[in-house]
């Protein structure tokens, strides 16, 4: 029996049909791989900062809140003094704020308020204020679960990129950079 | 030795293992249950295939704390998660919720199980 134009094509379809799903899933999966579970989107993304009111590190009755945020665009980054990753981006993060006019803040997340001053000097200094976060709470309205993390927030306090891990001159070429132009037009 | 054999098999067998969550006490029982359930099926984000109740990390210390401090504050199961995964996302939960962004992780299995019994059943007629 010979089979018609359309049948052909059906014939066609058919055998091709569990190819291209293989295919397909195997894009997904393979993909799947160089995800890394430990480096979650953030849920905050496109959301306002959450309030808060912490004293500052330096100075007690100092205070940093969320108003500090507003009318630029800024850096968030919460740091301590017993995260060893912290250290690595310290270079960068330096450079960033001499000479890159973004302004940045940070939390001192669960840590000794002496410690954290100490290792300040010996590190270097980038931020603007510094909220002195002992309890985590201020960080858990983050959605911070592991140092150190670095928020991009805009100019009407709304988060716009998470970044988790040490940054690097890749990330902050990349993906910052080009946001805080985006951010910055806007 | 007998004798050493079974105070041995009795030292081991009965024990009481302490779990971080002893610490934390309740007016009601429901309160209780309702804080042990929640801390169950909360995923500790720094050990991820640890819950809540049994991970010792600081960070799921502080969480411990925050659930109980709104469960004792009368909060509901649905405030709680809703307040979590607000900020750390549905990861935080081992059973994502079933919404639209979570269909095809949930459906996906049954679809491509339908799919291929279909194929079969077209198969074996053709027999």
């Amino acid at each position: 029996m010979s089979l018609g134009m359309n049948g052909y094509i059906m014939k066609i379809f058919k055998t091709l049909l569990p190819l291209c799903i293989f295919i397909i899933l195997a894009i997904f999966l393979w993909r799947g791989l160089y995800l890394d579970p430990q480096r979650l989107p953030s849920a905050l993304i496109n959301k306002p900062v959450p309030q808060f009111s912490l004293s500052t590190l330096a100075n007690a009755q100092q205070s940093f809140s969320q108003n500090d945020l507003f009318g630029h665009v800024s850096l968030v980054n919460v740091w301590a003094s017993w995260c060893n990753s912290c250290r690595d981006d310290q270079p960068i993060l330096m450079d960033i704020a001499q000479n890159s006019h973004v302004p940045i803040y940070g939390f001192d997340y669960k840590d000794d308020r002496a410690k954290a001053l100490q290792w300040l000097d010996s590190y270097g200094n980038p931020y603007q204020k510094i909220g002195f976060d002992g309890e985590g709470v201020v960080a858990i309205d983050w959605g911070v679960y592991g140092t150190p993390e670095i928020f991009l927030v805009d100019k009407n306090g709304i988060i716009r990129y998470k970044q988790i891990g040490p940054m690097t001159v890749e990330i902050w070429r990349d993906k910052f950079l080009p946001l805080i132009q985006k951010l910055r037009a806007s | 030795m007998e004798r050493f054999v079974i105070v041995f098999l009795l030292i081991i067998f009965c024990n009481s293992y302490a779990s971080p969550t002893d610490m934390y006490t309740f007016q009601t029982i429901t309160q209780q249950q309702q804080f042990q359930g929640l801390v169950q099926q909360l995923r500790c984000l720094v050990c991820q295939n640890e819950n809540l109740a049994d991970s010792n990390a600081t960070l799921a210390n502080d969480l411990r704390k925050q659930v109980y401090n709104m469960v004792i504050q009368g909060k509901s199961n649905q405030d709680i998660i809703s307040y979590l995964t607000d900020r750390y996302g549905q990861f935080i939960l081992f059973k994502p919720r079933v919404e639209p962004s979570t269909y095809v992780l949930w459906f996906a299995p049954f679809l491509l199980i339908a799919i291929g019994f279909l194929v079969l059943i077209k198969k074996i007629r053709k027999q």
